[in-house]
C-alpha cells in the first residue's frame, strides 16, 4: 500500500485534523487543546488591533507559527471585495500564501456567496494565493471552484456552528468521485463520529472550530476529534464490506451439532 | 503643542489627532505595534513595512492596522 499523505498545494501536513482558533474561554486555554488535536494547520482571522488597550496577548505569543501552519481566512467577509483585502493585508503579516477563501452570503444560516467566491478565488489564485475554498456541497460550484485555481474545496457538512454534522452524504460522495484536489469537510460538525464518516467518504480532512471550543471539555473533545480522523481515515483505507440486505452468519455451517 | 500643529486622522476607525507630517513609522512606534506581527494600510493601499519611514500621514487618512487573532 501507497504511503499516506495528506498534502495541500505543495506542502504536506501529518495531520488531516485542521482546527479553528476562535471561539476558546482564553488564549492560553487555545494553545493547550490545539496541541492535544495534534492539528499541523490552524485557522486564524484577521482583526484591527486594538490601539486603545495594548496590554492584550496576542494569538502569536501562544501558537507560535513558526511551528504550526496558520491559515489566514475571511470569516466575517460579504462580498468578493472585503476576502481580497483581508487576505492580501494577511500576507503581508507574514508573507501567507496558504489561505482560506470564505466569502458568506446569508448572516442567519451563513451559507457560503458561491458567486462572490468563485469570482474570489480566481483572482486570488492569479495573485499568486493557494486558495482553499470554502462552499456549499454543491458538485457543479466545486468543479466550478477547481476550474478557477482552487488548491482545496472544503464543503461545509451543514451551517457553520451548527453542530448537525453531515447533511448530505450523497453530495459530498459526488464530490469526492469528480476530484482529486483536496477535500475537506469545512463547518456543522457536532462531535468526534460527524469527523469519522467524513473521513469514511473518503473526504482527505477536517476543518473544526465550535464543536471543540465549545464542548463542555475542549481538550477531550480534541482529543476524541483527533482520534476520530484517524479512524474514519483507516477505516476508509482498509475499504469497507458491501451492504447487504439480508444477514451473513459469520460462523461456518458445517459442523454443527 | 498648540492644536494648529495637530491633525486630525483615523486609525482602526477612530479619530486621532496626531503631529502634522508625522512620519508612519513614528506612529507605529507610539502605538507600540510589534511591526512584524501586523499589516498596515493607508487609504485602502497596503503598505510595505520596509518603507514605513518615508510615508508622511496627512489629515483624514485613513490607518488600518490589522492582525491576526482566534477564528474558524
Amino acid at each position: 500500500m501507497k504511503k499516506d499523505i495528506f498534502k495541500i498545494a505543495s506542502k504536506k501536513f501529518n495531520s488531516r485534523l485542521i482546527v479553528g482558533t476562535g471561539k476558546y474561554k482564553n488564549m492560553s486555554d487555545c494553545a493547550k487543546t490545539i496541541k492535544l488535536s495534534g492539528a499541523d494547520i490552524v485557522t486564524v482571522a484577521v482583526r484591527r488591533v486594538n490601539i486603545s488597550d495594548r496590554s492584550k496577548p496576542l494569538l502569536m505569543d501562544y501558537i507560535n507559527p513558526k511551528k504550526i501552519t496558520y491559515l489566514p481566512n475571511t470569516a466575517g467577509c460579504f462580498t468578493s471585495n472585503e476576502a481580497l483585502r483581508t487576505l492580501r493585508l494577511a500576507r503581508e503579516i507574514g508573507g501567507w500564501k496558504l489561505v482560506k477563501l470564505e466569502v458568506l452570503g446569508d448572516r442567519k444560516n451563513l451559507f457560503p456567496d458561491m458567486i462572490e467566491t468563485l469570482k474570489s478565488t480566481e483572482i486570488l489564485s492569479k495573485e499568486g494565493f493557494e486558495v482553499m475554498v470554502y462552499c456549499t456541497d454543491d458538485p457543479l460550484m466545486a468543479k466550478r471552484l477547481e476550474n478557477n485555481g482552487a488548491c482545496a474545496i472544503m464543503p461545509l457538512a451543514a451551517p457553520i456552528g451548527s453542530g448537525l454534522g453531515i447533511q448530505n452524504k450523497i453530495n459530498i460522495e459526488i464530490i469526492r468521485k469528480q476530484t482529486k484536489l483536496p477535500l475537506i469537510i469545512d463547518a456543522g460538525l457536532g462531535q468526534a463520529s460527524d469527523a469519522t464518516i467524513s473521513m469514511e467518504l473518503g473526504c482527505d480532512g477536517v476543518l473544526v472550530n465550535t464543536a471543540i471550543a465549545k464542548a463542555r471539555y475542549p481538550s477531550k473533545m480534541a482529543l476524541a476529534f483527533k482520534n476520530a480522523v484517524i479512524a474514519g481515515r483507516q477505516s476508509f483505507l482498509a475499504g469497507r464490506i458491501k451492504k447487504t440486505l439480508m444477514g451473513k452468519a459469520s460462523s461456518p455451517k458445517s459442523g454443527i451439532i | 503643542m498648540k492644536k494648529i500643529n495637530k491633525i486630525e486622522i483615523y486609525i482602526n476607525g477612530k479619530k486621532t489627532l496626531v503631529d502634522k507630517g508625522i512620519k508612519l513609522s513614528k506612529l507605529i512606534q507610539d502605538l507600540k505595534i510589534p511591526i512584524k506581527k501586523v499589516a498596515i494600510e493607508v487609504n485602502q493601499r497596503i503598505v510595505n513595512k520596509k518603507r514605513l519611514n518615508v510615508i508622511n500621514l496627512k489629515r483624514s487618512d485613513r490607518i488600518e492596522i490589522v492582525h491576526f487573532i482566534g477564528g474558524g
